[in-house]
């Protein structure tokens, strides 16, 4: 269990350093770049809890599709760190109170269920051959399908959006017509004409 | 559980298909021939409303392992709902064809608009009214926005979206608090968790129920979360107005209604005076602001912000009596917003939107049937017997006064009075004023008929509002 | 597997090995492992760049490399030699860190793919549960080594191949994922063991035939996904110089086209595992075969054979490569988002009702 505890708080300042880094770094792209590496270690620190279906989602679609868009739009935009961070100094104390403000609050509503004597007695490993994969998807299959399937729509939903927001027809755009290109015949094109051969003059 | 279970969700599931069958379709309609896109929202509305009648359900069913609850109360809001959403389809016909607005997305997008609120108004757990929330939020936001072309549309979705991505994430937040104190995303299991330990109404829950009541505050429009409010009616095109305007107040009322009476109907101290802080307020800002505008959209909002003070009012009373009488004035009062945003839509030409109220002057000149009719809608907002919001408003106001708080009542009596004065000067600006523009208002047979339907009927529920109040008090107990 | 190690071995070092804790006879084991596989892909990848140019060279009708070593066979070492002694030149307006991890993050992940990946039915340094879902996360983070390439570099060049690069690769990624779902629901596992095994019995069994259209589907999305003729965009020689990897030179570009080449082994071993038996032998199940002695090996499933049908594919690689001209950049778009995601989403509905109806090889499914 040490091996497992060291794992975990190396992991876990990692993390921790990572996300701090995402926040101060100066250049956007770092920042994104850092939070890569943060969420590989929230990966890792829910495989270590043998969440291991959540780890290995979390790294396929934040880290292999989100972050890479994201870093795609900050590397676009020419971003002026230095205005942006401008404000940091001046709003610091004011977000630093509402986050421990929020850590209290944890802190209180975690209590509160140590009181009612809820608590998860420490980590229980999974039984052998326990696959949280199939679990999840039992579950959402059938408890959650309703919601599952909402989301679903939503999903539907926000692509019609996008496309109704952003696809227009620009007069005067000049697109091929790809059918007509690959359905075009020589005889279309040229002609051959059969003439006598011309004299010298 | 098999597949006859699901029948009692059978209307969203009819909807969600009819929905794929007309964004199939419209691909493939062209655009001169738009208005086929409208038939087939209309027709999938109607068939969504006779599979509302046809499963209507004897008593309250709770479908897929508690997340949908199907009773008398959501089988009244569905119905009003898709009433309210294919009016809208209704009167923006015209306009889109004659603004170059003529994108068959309109349609889907209010219906999948209309898909959400049916979701949110059978919504038996916080994650599925979350999810509906966000299914209707999300088609709203595209709407306001439909006219990318136009400045202050644009302005006024950003304003939106920013703005409501805000307030869903503190109702989420509030969400995760009360599953954190209750152990259950359940209305009914959250109902018994408290009711069956009074040690869990402290404060954590409290703080949670704060951040709902935000949530909740924001999506109805009521101040001080209602700064989205009057910019998105003005900067929305006049139809996406309309939609707004209507149905999803409906939806409004089942989110409050389902979180805050079947969820947390243990707490109605706590809730109730936030409520009553949010209700008081929206009153006060709602109609002493409006009374300033000038542009009749802007105008029309900040009334909806007084409006939403009644029925928070009404809610706040925390009994059956308040209750109905809330969902009475959700109902009336969707009627003649829905009418008057007609007429304004109805007065808008091609390349030019009614906003100023001083384009209402000299109306009964030009179009006298049609004057009388925004007369009726504006008598009834403003609560002038015996036009139906007048039977609205006496019944917030008894609730409020059987659940003992004199104060109030008077203060209702109070902004009564004065949202009369605005309300009347539209009147006066139709009936006292010279036109500039002489023109007769032009408008097809169809639309023509139903806006005189729709405003004729705030006379009409006026006259015998029983049946109506009869039906709010049955469905509430 | 004990087995085989206890016949080599002399006993007595079969009994220290015994005595040592369970623990750091697993990490032993485990590291030879990683190390074996390591260096094996590492030599396929540098006998690939041989084999590419044989192969192209004979289909341009030329000879290709044949003056280092027998045949030109140490060819692939004097390449390595001198990109290893070239100097590594570093842009002095780049963002000089991310400039140098990002042939590594490109590396790392398609080396690290390898832990799952089963050679046979006891090689598999991971044995995990996900396997698949692991198989999707990694390759679709090999992707960054491109992009902060790109980026990094300062070049113009370098960031419209990084961008294109992106761009492909979500296209492709959804349509790759598709896919393995069709694999998924055929196979009922997420461990690519399991799916070797389902696939067991001969080579009517294997997913080629009932999956085609996901196997094509598949294949292809890989050859995108790596960057490789006809969809090296990225790359574009004539286009963008050399796209992303413009301004790299010696070890860094060395490993560049290391993870390149290591991703092609990976994919086309991949697409052997998922729809050609991997280790499984074609012949299994003939069992007449087994009679004549000399042709008995042929039933037996193994390293050579999940070897042969790599080999197969990177040959695929290299014929594709002599063949196609480049494709256009939206034409590419196209493909991935209008022709290969409806596809493996029609096939994915077609198996759901062909597994409901209990036709073709599926029937035990929905049990």
């Amino acid at each position: 269990m040490l091996f497992h505890s060291i794992l975990f708080y190396v992991f876990a300042a990692i993390m921790f350093g990572a996300a701090l880094g995402v926040v101060f770094s100066r250049n956007p792209v770092h920042s994104v770049m850092l939070l890569v590496l943060t969420f590989f270690n929230a990966a890792v620190l829910w495989l270590m809890a043998e969440a291991e279906f959540l780890a290995i989602v979390l790294v396929l679609v934040y880290v292999g599709a989100v972050m890479v868009l994201f870093l795609f739009v900050v590397m676009m935009l020419d971003v002026n760190v230095e205005a942006a961070k401008r404000g940091l100094t001046r709003y610091a104390p004011f977000g630093i109170a509402i986050a421990l403000l929020m850590v209290v609050e944890l802190m209180q509503l975690i209590w509160l269920r140590s009181q009612v004597g809820d608590t998860v007695g420490g980590f229980v490993p999974n039984p052998e051959g326990y696959s949280n994969t199939k679990a999840l998807g039992s579950v959402l299959y059938t408890e959650h399908v309703y919601a599952f399937e909402i989301a679903a729509v939503i999903l539907l939903l926000a692509i019609i959006a996008a496309i109704t927001l952003t696809m227009r027809k620009r007069p005067g755009l000049k697109v091929q017509n790809i059918a007509k290109q690959v359905g075009v015949r020589a005889k279309d094109r040229i002609r051959v004409v059969k003439m006598d051969a011309e004299k010298k003059s | 559980m098999n597949l006859m279970d699901f029948l009692a969700a059978a209307p969203e599931m009819t909807l969600l298909g009819l929905i794929c069958v007309v964004m199939i379709a419209d691909l493939f309609i062209e655009d001169e021939r738009r208005v086929h896109t409208f038939w087939l929202s209309m027709i999938s509305l109607a068939i969504t409303a006779a599979v509302l009648q046809a499963t209507s359900p004897d008593t309250r069913v709770v479908i897929f392992d508690g997340s949908y609850v199907s009773d008398s109360l959501s089988q009244v809001l569905k119905l009003g709902a898709v009433l309210f959403v294919a009016l809208a389809f209704l009167y923006a016909r015209d306009y889109l064809r004659a603004n170059d607005l003529n994108k068959g997305e309109f349609y889907l997008l209010g219906l999948f608009g209309l898909l959400g609120m049916m979701i949110m108004m059978s919504a038996n757990s916080l994650l599925t009214m979350y999810l509906g929330l966000e299914t209707l939020s999300l088609s709203l936001y595209a709407l306001v926005a439909f006219d990318r072309n136009n400045v202050t549309s644009a302005e006024s979705a950003m304003k939106f979206f920013v703005l409501g991505a805000i307030a869903s994430g503190a109702l989420l937040y509030g969400i995760s608090w009360i599953y954190g104190v209750t152990g259950s995303i359940q209305f009914h299991e959250i109902y018994a968790a408290i009711s069956a330990d009074p040690s869990l109404n402290n404060l954590p829950l409290w703080f949670g129920l704060a951040f709902l009541i935000v949530g909740i505050a924001f999506k109805f429009g009521g101040v001080p979360f209602h700064m989205w409010l009057p910019d998105v009616y003005q900067g929305a095109r006049t139809p996406v107005t309309l939609y707004l305007a209507s149905a999803p107040k409906l939806a409004a009322l089942a989110l409050t209604l389902r979180i805050l009476v079947d969820g947390l109907g243990g707490l109605h101290e706590t809730w109730g005076t936030m409520i009553m802080v949010v209700a008081v307020l929206s009153l006060l800002v709602g109609n002493l602001v409006a009374i300033a505008q000038t542009n009749i959209k802007r105008m029309l909002g900040y009334s909806t912000i007084g409006h939403v003070g009644f029925i928070l009012l009404a809610i706040f009373c925390g009994t059956a009596e308040g209750n109905a009488a809330a969902l009475f004035y959700t109902l009336t009062y969707v009627v003649a917003a829905a009418g008057a945003f007609g007429v304004i839509v109805l007065m808008s030409r091609s390349g030019y939107d009614v906003e100023l109220l001083t384009d209402f002057n000299g109306l009964n000149a030009r179009s006298p049937w049609f004057a009388l009719m925004m007369m009726f809608l504006m008598f009834s907002m403003a609560g002038v017997p015996p036009f139906i919001g007048f039977f609205a408003k006496l019944n917030v106001i008894s609730a409020v006064l059987a659940a003992g708080f004199p104060g109030l009542a008077v203060l209702m009596v109070l902004v009564t009075v004065i949202g009369a004065f605005y309300y009347l000067k539209v009147i006066w600006f139709m009936y006292f004023e010279e036109a500039e523009d002489k023109a007769v208002l032009q408008a097809s047979t169809d639309t023509r008929l139903v806006l005189s339907l729709n405003s004729v009927a705030v006379l009409a529920l006026g006259i015998v509002p029983g049946w109506l109040l009869a039906l709010c008090i049955d469905v509430l107990s | 597997m004990a087995d085989f190690f206890a016949g080599l071995v002399p006993g007595f070092v079969w009994d220290i090995w015994n005595s040592l804790p369970p623990l750091v006879q697993y990490l032993t084991v485990t590291v030879w492992k990683i190390l074996f596989l390591t260096i094996g892909v590492i030599l396929i990848v540098a006998f690939s760049t041989y084999f590419e140019r044989k192969v192209i060279g004979s289909m341009q009708a030329r000879v290709g490399p044949n003056r280092v070593g027998p045949l030109g066979l140490l060819q692939p070492f004097a390449d390595v030699i001198k990109l290893l002694i070239k100097e590594v030149i570093v842009p002095s307006q780049s963002s000089k860190f991310l400039f140098v991890v990002a042939p590594l993050l490109s590396l790392t992940p398609a080396l690290a793919t390898w832990a799952v990946i089963p050679l046979n039915n006891w090689y598999v340094i991971a044995d995990i549960n996900a396997g698949l879902l692991y198989v999707l996360a990694l390759t679709s983070v090999g992707v960054y080594g491109v992009i902060l390439a790109g980026w990094a570099t300062n070049s113009k060049y370098a960031l419209l191949g990084a961008m294109r690069s992106a761009a492909q690769i979500v296209a492709y990624e959804i349509a790759m994922g598709f896919a393995l779902v069709g694999v998924l629901m055929a196979s009922g596992s997420l461990n690519l063991g399991a799916i070797v095994e389902a696939q067991s019995g001969g080579f009517s069994q294997w997913f080629l035939l009932p999956l085609l259209p996901l196997f094509v589907v598949y294949w292809i999305s890989g050859v995108a996904e790596t960057n490789r003729a006809p969809f090296d965009v990225a790359e574009g020689e004539s286009e963008i110089v050399a796209g992303f990897h413009v301004e790299y030179s010696g070890v860094a570009f060395a490993v560049f086209f290391l993870a390149e080449y290591a991703n092609m082994v990976l994919i086309s071993t991949l697409t052997a595992i998922f729809f050609l038996g991997g280790w499984a032998s074609p012949f299994e199940g003939w069992t007449f075969l087994n009679d004549i002695s000399w042709l008995a090996w042929l039933t037996v499933g193994g390293l050579p054979w999940l070897f042969a049908k790599m080999c197969l594919f990177m040959y695929t690689f290299f014929w594709l490569r002599a063949t196609f001209p480049r494709y256009r950049y939206d034409q590419i778009m196209r493909l991935g988002w209008k022709v290969f995601i409806p596809v493996t989403i029609v096939w994915i509905a077609v198996e759901g009702a062909m597994a409901w109806f209990h036709i073709g090889p599926w029937s035990g499914l929905s049990a």
